[in-house]
């Protein structure tokens, strides 16, 4: 059994962001696992989607049930296999858990942030991960790999520091967000600000959580990652208790209702309410393409290294379509790129899941890296 | 057809470095000999899973898409070379495809099982679909929806405003020039806008 352990690293240097603020004295928890070899040229960086954090693989000393979020691809002989590759996972900024967020010390203030912390984008993310790469002595990246809003910084990394990766394993996720993604976002955040307890943003010193904003963010949320047949399969119209209904409008009288109302509490449980809007407008901002008049080709032009790219049949919120534009873009550059489509019944939650044919592809690619790295080839 | 001199032969009509693109790639064994034998660089093209992953095995860039699709992922004239082997009596749109072959490539190079092969006439003319090592098939079971001749694939070629640059057959692995619409198992075809 892989043991992590979290570590955190502080940056005193002020990190400029796109918006044009800026952030100092901040630190970022992160989690290493397997070892670096002798020329730096086996490390793999996981970036991590919205509700995720630095603990990727394995568990902590002690505490059962404490299995990072993607333990099932990231360890010892698995399909990013930690005897041979060096990982690394980090928690972003903005974020909730341990990573400087909403929650801290505003160094300019001496108050807690709230809604006052800066917002950060996946271009802003990537760039504090190249600075604790730097501390961390490490140049080139073997691959830099991520799912959903983790895949769209991987795919940052390669358009930002083009030298520093050699592979990006981009799964399930887009060039940025559709009309309709934007949209659910949206009204996740408005559940949350519109919530009393969030005190725009400065719930802290209120000494209270807007708990139910949370709660119907995450509603949504988890509707949208999944699909209609795999929820059909798992709830259908089961009712919660008995077999009669109960003519009430209120009580939860479905199966998913019960379910989602289930998550929804225990997401509000451990979430930061400053950190969803954070993280959802950071999603919505990421559009690599806008500053070339919306041309994805022109801006993948600079990437220069090796892509895998997968995405889910049944996944409606970053659909196949989207990864194909990506795939065509990388076509256009004459970029190597191999492309799956991976008919999983699961919605975009099969990222996250096992699936033989998902989880043989990216083991083969990742032999192929390893191989490479240990031949010492660029 | 996945024979090593047959792959050879179509493998003699790529040039040195040039950029392919493999419809229908399988295992990706033509793409990874093109790469090692002959310089070239490309994607293939497939649809089914074990091959896509055998692909990735060898280290040979793999587009995982239905090619009834069409191919409007891939640019005007954007490859030296399009190859279709043993792919073409596959599909619903091969009329299509054989057109987008064109389009997307310099040239196109299509193979395919040749019912025009003497032992397959023979059969029929016995009132029997054949069944042969190139055709292992039943009627009932084969995947090749498209059943035709070297010749029909020369006219439907023609008929799209194509421009048939060689045209031959290939048999156990040997070039057959002569009356290849009779003596050969396989048809083959390259041809450009």
């Amino acid at each position: 059994m892989l043991i992590a352990k979290p570590q955190s690293m502080h940056f005193a240097a002020v990190l400029p962001l796109q918006s044009g603020a800026s952030i100092r004295d901040y630190a970022l928890s992160y989690e290493t696992y397997g070892a670096l070899n002798a020329d730096k040229s086996n490390a793999v960086l996981i970036c991590h989607a919205l509700n995720a954090s630095h603990h990727v693989a394995g568990v902590y000393e002690g505490q059962d049930k404490s299995e990072g979020w993607w333990d099932n691809m990231i360890g010892p002989g698995k399909p990013v296999d930690t005897n041979k590759l060096f990982v690394i996972g980090v928690n972003n900024l903005g974020s909730c858990f341990g990573s400087t967020g909403p929650m801290h010390v505003n160094p300019d203030t001496g108050r807690i942030y709230g809604a006052d912390f800066p917002v950060v984008t996946v271009e802003d993310w990537v760039n504090a991960q190249a600075r604790l790469l730097d501390a961390l002595g490490i140049q080139t990246l073997a691959a830099v790999m991520g799912g959903s809003l983790g895949g769209m910084q991987a795919l940052s990394w390669t358009l930002q520091h083009p030298q520093r990766v050699r592979h990006a394993v981009v799964v399930a996720s887009a060039p940025n967000l559709t009309a309709e993604n934007i949209a659910f976002n949206e009204v996740a955040r408005r559940a949350i600000a519109t919530d009393p307890d969030f005190h725009g943003g400065h719930f802290y010193e209120q000494g209270v959580i807007p708990k139910r904003g949370l709660r119907i963010a995450r509603m949504i949320g988890h509707i949208t990652y999944l699909s209609d047949d795999v929820m059909n399969e798992k709830f259908g119209r089961q009712l919660r208790e008995g077999i009669e209904l109960k003519y009430s409008t209120q009580d939860v009288e479905f199966q998913i209702e019960s379910y989602l109302r289930y998550q929804g509490d225990k997401f509000a449980e451990y979430f930061d309410a400053n950190t969803y809007l954070l993280i959802t407008r950071a999603l919505d901002y990421f559009d690599p393409a806008r500053t070339y008049n919306g041309d994805l080709s022109h801006a993948l032009a600079r990437a220069k290294c090796k892509f895998l790219l997968v995405s889910f049949t049944t996944d409606w919120r970053f659909s196949p379509q989207r990864s194909r534009e990506l795939v065509k873009a990388l076509l256009d550059n004459r970029r190597d790129v191999s492309y799956a489509e991976i008919d999983a019944p699961h919605g975009h939650d099969a990222f996250l899941l096992d699936d033989p044919r998902y989880m043989g592809l990216i083991r083969s690619y990742f032999d192929s890296i390893e191989n490479e790295a240990s031949k010492g080839q660029p | 057809m996945t024979d090593r001199s047959t792959m050879e032969t179509i493998a003699r009509l790529v040039p040195q470095g040039a950029r392919v693109l493999d419809l229908g790639c399988g295992d990706g064994a033509m793409l990874a000999h093109l790469q090692a034998t002959r310089g070239c660089t490309g994607y293939g093209v497939e649809i089914d899973d074990a091959n896509v992953l055998a692909c990735v095995k060898r280290s040979v860039n793999v587009i995982q898409l239905n090619l009834d699709e069409g191919l409007s992922m891939f640019g005007d004239q954007s490859f030296d070379v399009v190859l279709q082997i043993d792919t073409l009596q596959h599909l619903r749109n091969a009329e299509v495809v054989l057109r987008e072959t064109a389009r997307v490539g310099r040239t196109g190079i299509v193979a395919f099982p040749n019912f025009g092969h003497w032992p397959n006439r023979l059969s029929v003319l016995l009132g029997r679909m054949p069944v042969t090592r190139r055709l292992p098939y039943q009627w009932y079971d084969t995947p090749n929806i498209r059943v035709g001749t070297h010749a029909d694939l020369q006219l439907l070629t023609q008929r799209n405003g194509l421009q048939i640059l060689d045209s031959f057959g290939i048999h156990n692995g040997r070039t057959v020039r002569l009356a290849p619409n009779l003596l050969a198992s396989t048809s083959v075809l390259k041809f450009s806008r």
